[in-house]
């Protein structure tokens, strides 16, 4: 979400010759939108939200300790924010979105105090308050476009909240009960869960892209992660086996990529759209032969269980989502974690993006274009194949055909949407989970829209991203173009 | 993203293969006029093909129980464990091209047939992809395009009630919309905002089948007194007219696909627009500079690319399958990029492709009902195929066929032009 919010404020100054009058239009055309779908047709019904698992005591102590870290985590960065204003110093760009997380974290924290576990709200009340501010940021927008200012991080970021909570309240009021009601603790926890594999991807994407290579392969190779997993776990009665053979699959995968690419110069895209259809067509033709005659043998792989971290887990909402993970959920953090400090502050991640934009400067400073590339598109593809594992080691107990549907190409989308950084991948993921999940949940409890276009969502969204039409999506500048000396 | 990706090395037919094919007139005397033959093109094309069936052989005889089966007794009776593994081509080929066990001329001409039915779509489909991408575009977009063209089509052949020919023809030019729409606006947001169009295409996929899926859930779409999520059949003047009789599925479709190929050869090698492409294709900055409109022309291939994709659908509804259902692109769409790589982009080296891969279509189906041998096979010989005939000198290093010079830099043979 936060990608999608300061989009507009990051890219390029525009000039007073060159109004830009793309963001005021886009932001009108989904002002306007929302205001008549949560507000004019939002019916009169409220919706209920469960911030608490269902099933499951609310701890008093959770929300004690996550009120105390959170109050302590607002305060600081509060006092930090204010000595900056106050010094004149500039801020750095992590606080006030880290604040903003701090305060929400708060406020649920203080509800799991009080012992709230349903929140219930009225749908024409959130739907015109939303609807109010997205017209008034739309207006703004409209006011500073000609002026040649752009709107300011925060204003962006509450439209989109705005925009998320009309829609969801909307959304959920739609349904056929009375007052529909649907478990927010569960929905964000889906959401992670079905992200997984989609970070992973993505990550894998960032590792690639960012020295150069178009990575199409995604797709194959979370698929053949899955597979590998499946059949490396069965075998060796062990899920950490599977995961190391799921890497492996990966990796292998990248290595036909890196090998025809960087030795053969063919097109990166050509090779990664080859290379998905191979993998389909190899996975689906073991399927059918090797494990479908003996599934016991070699379909059957333990299930990877989630690890539950006392107390901390029972947090509301974001306890789950932080605290109650499988291995493979607990590694997703740390991998955006690592790729991102690898990327931006070391020098091997200089070293890589250099690679990727200008890769005869590289070369002429002494580091190994094609080499930095192989080894980057080898290590996306062991990434993308640990996420591959997720859907055989943790989601459904078994391989079948093609079960990666189509979540290779939503990774590489939210690549795109998160701008080619390991953290915008991580939450364009996030967001994309989200609104998967939503989807599954809302043809429960019955909807106002059909769920095909919830499921077209993620990649209209990615359409008018890689558009510009909310932000700007660039990237490395010499990616697909391969490398040869002289 | 502002500027054209580079054309794929496919692209530009015919290609040059590097050092092993000296110039015409600079022929190297030291290479033996075999050797030259052994390392040209079409050459490559044949290897690539044979080494990619071999694989696929290798694959499908090591998970073959019967295979290990006869090879327990391999030096007994070695021509057993022969038969086991050539059993399952010998059915692509049965299924394919000729029945040797057919009754009468109907049944042994049948798999023919089969194949020319199950090309036709890859065929339209195919040429839409190669279109682009001889202008430099990746259109990956072939299946959505192709749905909205089915869309298009069969709403038009099941909802309009129009006399013999007349509705057949409007059903095609609904198609041809439909596809050039979708095509088109990939087309516009890529010259308009520097979209790049792999991905714009990819997600357009996905939109175009989560929309078929839609739609065939509303009364408008979906037949009457159905919960499937299929569409009443098309009139019987919106079908293209059976060829062969009808034992055959062969259709008029088929026709209509020999006569779209030599247009789109036409269009390429003998119009302006066609040359605009090519010229794109090859250097987009040089045909700005030469005065080009870069923005239009790339509208405008997207579009036709669109409506050749669309065609596939129309071939779908009104020759094949005679209904809509969320089914009718298959993986048509993705087929058809490795049709248009294999043909390396030419119109005609499409139609061969397309025939091929059609041929492997038909007769997977056989050989999965005969040897059980799964259909996914032919998945991935055609991927091996494509991967082997985009990167010539891995093929030539297989088989040995490398020149052998000192020191040699890696060839260029493949490579796009901002390499140099």
């Amino acid at each position: 979400m936060s990608t999608l919010a300061t989009a507009p404020a990051q890219s390029a100054p525009a000039s007073r010759a060159m109004v830009s009058w793309k963001a005021p239009i886009g932001l009108g055309i989904l002002a306007i939108a929302g205001t008549v779908m949560f507000g004019i047709f939002a019916g009169s019904k409220s919706a209920a939200f469960g911030i608490v698992d269902s099933g499951r005591a609310s701890s008093v102590l959770a929300a004690w300790l996550a009120f105390v870290v959170a109050l302590a985590a607002a305060g600081w960065l509060g006092s930090v924010w204010f000595r900056a204003r106050r010094t004149g110093k500039p801020l750095e760009r992590w606080i006030p979105p880290t604040l903003a997380a701090a305060v929400v974290v708060l406020v649920l924290a203080l509800l799991g105090v009080a012992g709230v576990t349903v929140i219930t709200v009225s749908s024409p009340l959130i739907g015109w308050i939303a609807a109010l501010v997205m017209l008034g940021v739309a207006g703004w927008s409209a006011w500073l476009a000609p002026r040649g200012r752009k709107l300011p991080p925060w204003a962006a970021a509450a439209f989109a909240v705005a925009f998320v909570v009309g829609f969801l309240v909307w959304i959920v009021a739609g349904g056929r009960d009375a007052t529909p009601f649907i478990s927010l603790a569960g929905l964000l926890a889906g959401a992670v869960t079905l992200a997984v594999p989609l970070v992973f991807g993505s990550l894998s994407g960032v590792l690639c892209e960012r020295s150069g290579i178009v990575n199409i392969a995604i797709e194959g190779q979370l698929l053949i992660g899955a597979f590998s997993a499946a059949v490396g776990a069965t075998v060796t009665h062990s899920v950490y086996a599977g995961l190391v053979a799921a890497a492996i699959a990966g990796a292998l995968v990248s290595l036909v990529l890196a090998v025809v690419s960087i030795k053969y110069l063919v097109n990166q895209i050509i090779v990664g759209v080859v290379l998905n259809v191979l993998v389909v067509g190899l996975t689906n033709f073991l399927f059918s032969t090797l494990l479908t005659a003996n599934p016991e043998g070699l379909n059957k792989p333990p299930h990877l269980s989630s690890i539950e971290i006392p107390v901390l887990a029972d947090v509301p909402l974001i306890g789950p989502i932080l605290f109650r993970q499988s291995l493979v959920g607990y590694l997703m953090y740390v991998a955006v974690i690592v790729v991102y400090v690898g990327l931006f502050h070391t020098r091997w991640g200089l070293r890589v993006r250099a690679v990727g934009e200008h890769p005869q400067a590289a070369d002429t400073l002494g580091v190994n274009v094609n080499r930095t590339r192989f080894w980057n598109t080898v290590i996306g593809g062991a990434v993308a194949g640990i996420g591959g594992s997720f859907f055989t080691l943790v989601a459904v107990d078994a391989f079948s055909k093609e079960m990666s549907a189509g979540r290779g190409y939503i990774a590489l989308a939210a690549l795109i949407f998160g701008r080619w950084n390991p953290i915008g991948a991580f939450l364009a993921s996030l967001l994309f989970g989200f609104a998967d999940n939503l989807q599954s949940v809302i043809t429960i409890i019955g909807s106002p829209v059909p769920s095909q276009f919830m499921a077209m969502l993620p990649y209209v969204v990615t359409v008018f991203a890689v558009a510009g039409l909310v932000g700007r999506s660039r990237p490395p500048a010499m990616e697909g173009i391969p490398y040869v000396k002289g | 993203m502002a500027e054209a990706p580079q054309a794929p090395e496919t692209a530009q037919p015919p290609l040059p293969t590097g050092p092993a094919v000296p110039a015409p007139g600079l022929v190297d005397e030291r290479e033996p006029v075999l050797r030259r033959i052994a390392t040209g093109t079409p050459m490559v094309s044949l290897l690539s093909v044979v080494l990619a069936i071999v694989i696929g052989g290798i694959l499908m005889a090591v998970t073959n129980p019967r295979v290990a089966t006869s090879a327990g007794y391999f030096f007994a009776r070695p021509s057993d464990t022969i038969t086991e593994i050539f059993r399952p081509y010998a059915a692509l080929v049965q299924g394919s091209i000729f029945n040797w066990q057919g009754a009468d001329v109907a049944a042994q001409l049948y798999p023919l047939a089969e194949t020319l039915t199950v090309s036709t779509p890859l065929i339209f489909a195919g040429l839409g992809v190669a279109l682009a991408f001889r202008a430099g575009l990746f259109n990956i977009g072939a299946q959505g395009q192709l749905i909205f063209g089915a869309l298009f089509g069969a709403y038009v052949g099941f909802s309009w009630h129009l006399p013999f020919g007349l509705h057949l023809l409007v059903v095609v030019l609904a198609g041809i919309l439909g596809g050039a729409l979708w095509g088109g606006i990939v087309g516009l947001l890529k010259a308009r905002t520097g979209a790049h169009e792999v991905i714009v295409t990819i997600m357009f996929n996905y939109v175009a089948s989560f929309l078929l899926l839609f739609l065939l859930t509303t009364p408008a779409f979906q037949r009457k007194g159905s919960t499937n999520p299929i569409s009443p059949f098309l009139d019987q003047t919106a079908l293209f007219p059976e060829l062969l009789g009808p034992q055959f599925r062969l259709h008029a479709g088929f026709i209509l696909a020999i006569l779209v190929t030599w247009g789109v050869w036409w269009i390429l090698s003998r119009s302006t627009v066609g040359f605009e492409f090519r010229a794109i294709g090859a250097n987009p900055n040089a045909a700005r500079t030469a005065g080009v409109n870069v923005g239009r022309a790339t509208v405008v291939v997207m579009a036709l690319a669109g409506a050749l994709a669309g065609l596939s659908g129309i071939a779908q509804v009104s020759g094949t399958e005679k209904y809509l259902s969320a089914g009718v692109a298959a993986s048509i769409g993705f087929d058809a990029i490795t049709v248009a790589l294999l043909g390396r982009s030419t119109p005609w080296g499409t139609f061969f492709a397309g025939l091929l891969f059609g041929a492997f279509r038909a007769g997977g189906v056989s050989m999965q009902a005969v040897t059980q041998t799964p259909i996914d096979i032919v998945l991935v010989i055609q991927s091996l195929i494509v991967l082997f005939i985009a990167a010539p000198p891995l093929v030539r290093a297989m088989f040995g066929l490398n020149p052998r010079r000192p020191k040699r830099k890696a060839t260029p043979a493949a490579t796009s032009g901002a390499a140099s």
